[in-house]
């Protein structure tokens, strides 16, 4: 039989044109991100001095504000991981019924609600238990708050995360540990779940790194200080809020130095992942 | 001959489906029986009702009783029974965050045991019950998953033999390996039947032939018939049997 020629002609220009297309677009999405990090390198190296990283807002330093930023994540971690991955944990081994559907349906809707709108519901609800007698209308601005917004984002996030990463544990491995005699709860803890701790790992760092960078939520909670940390019931400061503060204000100096702030904050990101990445390889070669 | 286990009138059902009806056999001790019959007859719910695996699945459910020397494995907790009466199924399927050896040891580990002699002891005397420990006795903290196809199904025969059942019930151990693993495989099940009961599953009527002296013929959830092997594979009572070996369905 013979070929066509002219068509295999024309099927290898598609080929080219599209893997030129393909090309360009990852290029076209690249060039902000590569952009921002450029941008905020060059921009911010110029800037960063140890003064910079040691001293308190208040000195115009940025000291309190990396402080602030990570307890702040350290405390929504605390909060967020273990009660994100039970909840997903909940779903993917039980929650095969209406309750389980019913959860799921309100963790989905929970992970669309904007940071802001979480901001403004734990202001008001701390206030009002605050005028009811429970805590203080005081402790709308403070740590407690700002982690209590923070991880209302974070624990729907991790909860749907943590799901999807146990349902990709194949059944076999469930049934073949309970057909051993394991019981249930010991199949999920010490084979399910060991099973797909990358995949946890990875949630819960895209969480941390989520709310990492959440300036709106903060600004009606954490508040923002130009002081060390103070106390759980004290406002405090964060690195997205100074970059906020420090990048509208009028001074072209901190305009200059929220440049800086921005290299601190992605550099910090980064260094998580990068960690995390280091330590789950190294758990997989050990086992 | 000794009876093991007594199947007495099991149904079993997923959601409203019927899967199996009303069978009734019985299981001789340290002999093999096969189960065949053709894709969605019921043998893999038959024996999965064996260790009570079948109720994992949800909406699934059983009746009718199940006798292990005697006593109801469906009034005793299923963790204990599953000890009893282990299971090997179609695809092997190591615990993929494990070595070799905490493969061999998880069923050990998981139910307690710590000594470090006693696992030791298991996994050795496991892995050689499998036919497996000249293959893997240098790379023990190696992955599971880095064995091939056969060599997986054989650790995972040594998994479930660690904890050292009286049964071992074995879905369709075969299916998925070529000639040489399934060889090894029968060759196993023939060795293993001085310590054990074996229920074995199987979509090959060759393998049945092999490697058991009992053999069960289901067809649309019924048990048709049920006989020595050798009996049944050359004067099958039931005109139904005949024409399934012979290759006429299935």
């Amino acid at each position: 039989m013979k070929l066509p020629l002219d068509r295999d002609t024309r099927r290898r220009w598609i080929d080219v044109a599209m893997g030129v297309a393909a090309f360009v677009c990852v290029v076209i999405a690249i060039i902000p991100l590569g952009s921002i990090l450029l941008e905020a390198s060059i921009r911010g190296l110029r800037s960063l001095s140890p003064a910079l990283l040691t001293s308190t807002t208040g000195g115009g330093g940025i000291g309190n504000a990396i402080q602030g930023t990570l307890i702040l994540i350290l405390l929504s971690a605390l909060v967020s991981l273990p009660v994100g991955i039970l909840t997903g944990i909940y779903l993917a081994e039980f929650g095969k019924n209406r309750l389980g559907a019913a959860v799921r349906f309100f963790v989905e809707v929970m992970t669309q609600v904007p940071s802001m709108v979480v901001g403004i519901f734990v202001y008001s609800l701390v206030l009002e238990l605050g005028l009811i007698g429970l805590g203080s209308p005081r402790l709308v601005f403070s740590t407690i708050s700002g982690v209590l917004a923070l991880s209302t984002i974070m624990v729907p996030f991790v909860a749907r995360t943590s799901e999807e990463a146990l349902r990709l544990v194949p059944i076999a491995v469930r049934e073949s540990s309970l057909a051993l005699g394991i019981p249930r709860y010991r199949t999920i803890l010490r084979v399910v779940v060991p099973s797909a701790s990358s995949a946890l790992v990875t949630g819960g760092l895209l969480g941390i790194a989520r709310v990492a960078g959440e300036t709106a939520p903060l600004l009606v909670t954490a508040f923002g200080s130009n002081d060390w940390f103070r106390g759980l019931d004290q406002p405090i400061e964060s690195l997205p809020h100074t970059i906020y503060v420090w990048a509208t204000g009028p001074y072209v100096a901190q305009n200059q130095a929220a440049w800086g702030v921005s290299l601190v904050l992605v550099v910090m990101m980064l260094g998580l992942s990068i960690v995390s990445r280091v330590v789950i390889r190294l758990r997989s070669v050990s086992r | 001959m000794a009876i093991k286990l007594s199947v007495e009138s099991v149904s079993a059902w997923y959601g409203e489906k019927l899967a199996i009806q009303d069978i009734t056999m019985d299981i001789e001790d340290r002999m093999v029986t096969a189960v065949i019959g053709p894709s969605g007859c019921g043998k893999s719910t038959l024996i999965r009702c064996l260790n009570r695996m079948h109720e994992t699945i949800p909406k699934a459910r059983v009746e009718g009783k199940v006798l292990l020397q005697g006593e109801d494995i469906y009034a005793a907790s299923p963790v204990s029974v599953r000890r009893r009466i282990g299971m090997v199924f179609q695809k092997a399927n190591p615990f993929p965050t494990m070595s070799i050896y905490d493969n061999v040891a998880a069923g050990l580990r998981l139910n307690g045991v710590r000594n470090r002699d006693e696992l030791d002891k298991a996994v050795l005397g496991s892995l050689k019950q499998a036919a497996l420990w000249d293959e893997v006795k240098d790379s023990l903290d190696e992955s599971g998953a880095s064995l091939s196809g056969g060599q997986q199904q054989r650790l995972c025969i040594a998994r479930a033999l660690a904890v050292k059942p009286e049964v071992l019930l074995m879905d369709e151990p075969c299916s998925a390996l070529d000639p040489i693993a399934t060889a090894k495989i029968e060759d196993l099940i023939f060795d293993l039947k001085k310590d054990f009961t074996l229920v074995v599953v199987t979509h090959n009527m060759q393998q049945a032939a092999r490697v058991s002296e009992t053999t069960a013929f289901m067809y649309l959830g019924k048990l048709i018939e049920v006989n020595n092997t050798r009996e049944l594979f050359e004067r099958p009572r039931e005109a139904l049997t005949e024409s399934y070996i012979t290759g006429r369905f299935g």
